[in-house]
């Protein structure tokens, strides 16, 4: 067992943790954060999409061990309060999710795009996203929502 | 006035907040104290005889709490239909496809389940398999069910008018060989299952099921409970798309078994891998299409041989073959049509049902042969299609195609009008048809899905609306929000018709302790039978609440509307109340009145015509217009598609932002399946059994779509309203296909068109 420490969403977690447990499985299981999906756990789709220390990453590809003394941040860690992020809220608005289920690790790979360039091309936005699978959405509305977003977050 | 308050809004969904923050929880999510984990053992061969399976080593595994094999089941198969109860919850005496699963494992961790899985021995003896469906029909293949000869599952042979004559008397007649890829659904949820046989008998589940009540069947059939024992609990459903959540699957029995055996909750989760290798995926069929035409283009007869790969069991099969046939008389008129079918066991995985059942394979053949023979005869592909294409039927009136299949409504006219005015189609030849390695095409479809699915039986459709003392509304229905948005229109139905907002109906998932039956979401029946049960639900608890309005006023009834909250007297708008006031005089009148509204849906009740193909499928049809424009590098083979406008008759959008998501996500899915996604099989083995191998469209892939709006205001649908979830994949591939054939020059016939077919082909014409 590896004893670690997290910082998710602010809160600090000491964890004992079997060598090979994954970050994602770590969030999933041990934090009960369910709102991290797990889609083919090998970093294909994009679902389990987290931000670790400022970057997007495929958390069924991290080692919880390797995460230690890390900052995280998943979709429970976004809004303030009963106050959605304007990202969140943008994807309310523009119809930027169907079933959901990739919707988070959406939000957070836009969110850590919207971080390092505030105001992207449209070009800039799919690439953003590029890791992360949709099949319900066909992406357009998802790309509008983040130009919302971007729009939302100036004004904030 | 407007016509409607809420219809038409552009509403976000009910369910976004929840979906947005984490919150929605999927089977996956659930967990239950002292629960176990399931994992299956599956079989290394596509075609074998189990001659013994041993699991003493994984039951004396410490963690291991329970092993089941097929005898546990007893002997159990299920099926579509019962003359189809073909398959068993696990492999019985042979494995029929690769991956099929043999035993199941309930153990302490998931970890363990899957160490404990190893440890089971299976003798196999391996036979020889059969992969290729025409193959497979001859005389001297070995079968994959014993009972069926030349491994045929299901055949039709239905034939209307005289396609013989017609030929005979044609101008033009092709005959091509026409072929679909292997794909699959691709939704990012795999499917769970959190399952608990309570030691008082009761089942209760939380499965990702996109029609929980077959589901429900299912199990109460499988464990011999009679139906009120079943508790299907919905959780949020992560993509469905039909075939494999619409079904029962290994570990969904294997979990309640082994919940049954150990007397505690089971969850069951599939790994991507395990679910891209036994989905029940698409059919890939192989369609022999023969069309004539007269001079001008007129059609005049079709005749369709299809052969499609069905794989280890019948599932869903007898209707995917229906829908390939039934509906080939729309969207143009075809006085004469001939349907041979066959559906071929092979040991491949199951073929079945996905977005744009059976419709898509044969419109993409007889749309891309008309496009072939409109080229022969010099006719301008916009002006073949108008001259084939079914009229709108005047208000009151029915069209009729030769196989009964009668419309009410029919916007095609309207659509390809429209698609051809915008600039994708009218510029086509303005733009560069070559800049660089790059050839470019715009390609057009005319096509047509229904909606309203009609079934076998189970058809039963209903919805409750109890008004609440507060004012709000609680909407009970049976029907399934797999991701499509059917919870926000069916709450928008209710809303419209009360008089009240969209915030203030509650939509409860299904629930089948609690819920009315529903058979589930396929089909795109869900707005048009879950929506007119709603809407009628909704009217009689307007109609108690408006009396008791009536009785408060001393007026009649009919004198008291209800609009935006408002109650008012209609001849004296000024007497008027706040709706929640009159939902509390309601609900408070007398000793304590019960305001509660139900309704059921009339629609779809006819059974189908398997056997001989006369009737309708669907309640109504839609019909759809779209252009395409591609580039072709002639260097690589790389297909980029660029634009797509599309033009639908949805009859009327109820949601708009919704309806769009529909319309968009079906199309990027149809993309998917005309230029990247097939399984590529090596004798029953999947070589692509990741999303990284199997290629669906990213962000980067996609075209800029356009849409376009075509009202018909249908009278067999909630407000006017048509299906809008699949028509957009029915007409995608023939639009890219056309495209693909104005910048190459080449007609591709099978499906998907990648970059080695495209290149292969370029060197066969120089």
């Amino acid at each position: 067992m590896k004893q670690i420490r997290l910082m998710v969403n602010g809160e600090s977690h000491e964890l004992s943790v079997p060598p090979w447990r994954t970050l994602l499985e770590v969030i999933r299981e041990v934090l009960g954060l369910t709102g991290t999906k797990e889609g083919c756990s090998l970093g294909e789709c994009g679902a389990c999409t987290v931000i670790m220390d400022g970057k997007a990453v495929n958390s069924c590809l991290v080692l919880a061990a390797e995460a230690d003394g890390k900052q995280i941040v998943t979709i429970e860690g976004l809004a303030d309060g009963n106050k959605l992020h304007p990202i969140q809220q943008a994807f309310v608005e523009h119809g930027g999710l169907q079933c959901g289920f990739c919707t988070p690790g959406m939000i957070m790979s836009a969110k850590a795009l919207l971080d390092e360039t505030p105001t992207p091309t449209e070009e800039e936005i799919r690439r953003g996203i590029a890791g992360n699978l949709c099949r319900c959405t066909g992406y357009t509305k998802i790309i509008e929502s983040i130009k919302a977003a971007v729009g939302n977050t100036e004004e904030k | 006035m407007a016509e409607f308050s809420v219809i038409g809004e552009r509403l976000p969904r009910v369910d976004a907040r929840e979906k947005v923050t984490g919150e929605a929880k999927y089977a996956a999510d659930y967990s239950l104290p002292n629960m176990l984990w399931c994992k299956l053992l599956r079989s290394p061969y596509p075609h074998a005889r189990i001659l013994s399976i041993d699991t003493s080593k994984a039951e004396r595994l410490p963690g291991v709490k329970a092993v089941v094999t097929a005898k546990d089941f007893g002997g159990w198969t299920w099926g579509w239909m019962p003359a189809t109860r073909d398959e068993p919850p696990l492999a019985v005496d042979k494995v029929h496809y690769m991956a099929e699963a043999v035993a199941g494992v309930a153990a302490i961790d998931e970890d363990t389940a899957e160490e404990a899985c190893q440890l089971i021995r299976v003798d196999y003896e391996e036979l020889p398999g059969v992969f290729e469906p025409e193959e497979a029909m001859k005389e001297s293949t070995p079968r994959v069910h014993d009972y069926a000869k030349n491994n045929i599952s299901v055949e039709y042979h239905w034939n209307f008018g005289d396609v013989e004559k017609a030929f005979a008397e044609s101008y033009i007649v092709r005959e091509d060989r026409f072929r679909t890829s292997r794909a699959t659904h691709g939704y990012l949820e795999p499917p769970a299952i959190l399952a608990y046989y309570d030691p008082t008998g009761y089942i209760t589940v939380w499965a990702s099921k996109q029609s929980p009540y077959f589901h429900y069947r299912h199990l109460a059939a499988c464990f011999k409970l009679p139906l009120s024992k079943i508790r299907v609990i919905q959780p949020f459903i992560g993509g469905g798309f039909g075939g494999t959540k619409n079904d029962s699957l290994a570990g969904d029995f294997c979990a309640v078994l082994l919940s049954k055996i150990t007397g505690k909750p089971v969850k069951y989760v599939e790994s991507m891998e395990e679910e891209l290798v036994t989905s029940r995926r698409r059919h890939s069929m192989i369609v022999y299409s023969k069309m004539g035409a007269k001079k001008d283009g007129t059609l005049t007869a079709i005749h369709h041989q299809v052969v499609a790969d069905g794989g280890g069991y019948t599932a869903v099969g007898p209707l995917s073959l229906y829908l390939a046939g039934f509906a080939t008389t729309l969207p143009y008129r075809l006085p004469n049509f001939k349907y041979d079918a066959y559906r071929v066991f092979t040991n491949n995985p199951i073929g079945a049902a996905m977005r744009g059942h059976g419709i898509t394979h044969t419109r993409f053949a007889a749309e891309i042969q008309m496009g072939m023979i409109a080229e022969e005869l010099g006719i301008d592909p916009v002006e073949v299609r108008m001259r084939n294409a079914i009229d709108n039927p005047k208000p009151g009136t029915i069209y009729e195609t030769i196989n009964k299949v009668t419309l009410k409504t029919c916007g095609l006219k309207e659509a390809i009008q429209k698609v051809t005015e915008d600039p994708i189609w009218r510029d086509r030849n303005k733009t560069p048809r070559k800049e660089g390695d790059i050839s470019w095409g715009v390609g057009l479809s005319g096509t047509s899905y229904l909606g309203g699915a009609r079934q076998m039986g189970h058809q039963a459709c209903a919805a409750i609306v109890r008004v609440c003392e507060d004012g709000t509304v609680n909407l009970i229905t049976g029907a399934t929000d797999c991701g499509q948005g059917s919870d926000t229109v069916l709450c928008m139905i209710a809303a419209e018709e009360l008089g009240i907002k969209l915030e203030d109906v509650n939509i409860k998932r299904v629930d089948t302790a609690y819920t009315p039956v529903d058979p589930g979401s396929y089909g795109s029946r869900v707005t048009i039978l879950a929506g007119q049960a709603t809407q009628k639900a909704a009217r009689e608890a307007k109609r108690q609440l408006l009396e008791a309005a009536a009785k408060t006023w001393q007026v009649k009834s009919e004198d008291v509307e209800i609009r935006e909250k408002k109650v008012f007297i209609t001849s004296d708008p000024e007497r008027s109340m706040p709706f929640d006031k009159l939902a509390r005089i309601a609900c408070y009148s007398g000793t304590g009145a019960v305001i509660l509204g139900t309704g059921y849906s009339g629609y779809g009740l006819e059974p189908l015509d398997l056997t001989n193909g006369i009737g309708n499928g669907g309640t109504s049809y839609s019909f759809t217009a779209q252009s395409a424009r591609v580039g072709v590098d002639m260097e690589t083979g790389k297909i980029t598609v660029t634009d797509f406008t599309i033009a639908s008759d949805c009859g009327r959008l109820l949601s708009p932002i919704q309806a769009e998501g529909q319309i968009e996500g079906a199309s990027v899915q149809g993309m998917g399946q005309t230029i990247y996604e097939d399984f590529i099989m090596d004798r029953g083995k999947t070589l692509n059994p990741t999303l990284l191998d199997y290629k669906m469209p990213h962000s980067t892939d996609i075209p800029n779509i356009k849409l376009i709006d075509i009202v018909t205001n249908d009278p067999d649908g909630p407000f006017g309203a048509k299906e809008t979830s699949e028509g957009s994949i029915v007409s995608t591939p023939p639009a890219v296909v056309s495209a693909i054939h104005d910048a190459t020059g080449i007609w591709f016939k099978e499906l998907p068109i990648t970059p080695e077919k495209v290149i292969k082909a370029l060197k066969e014409k120089l």
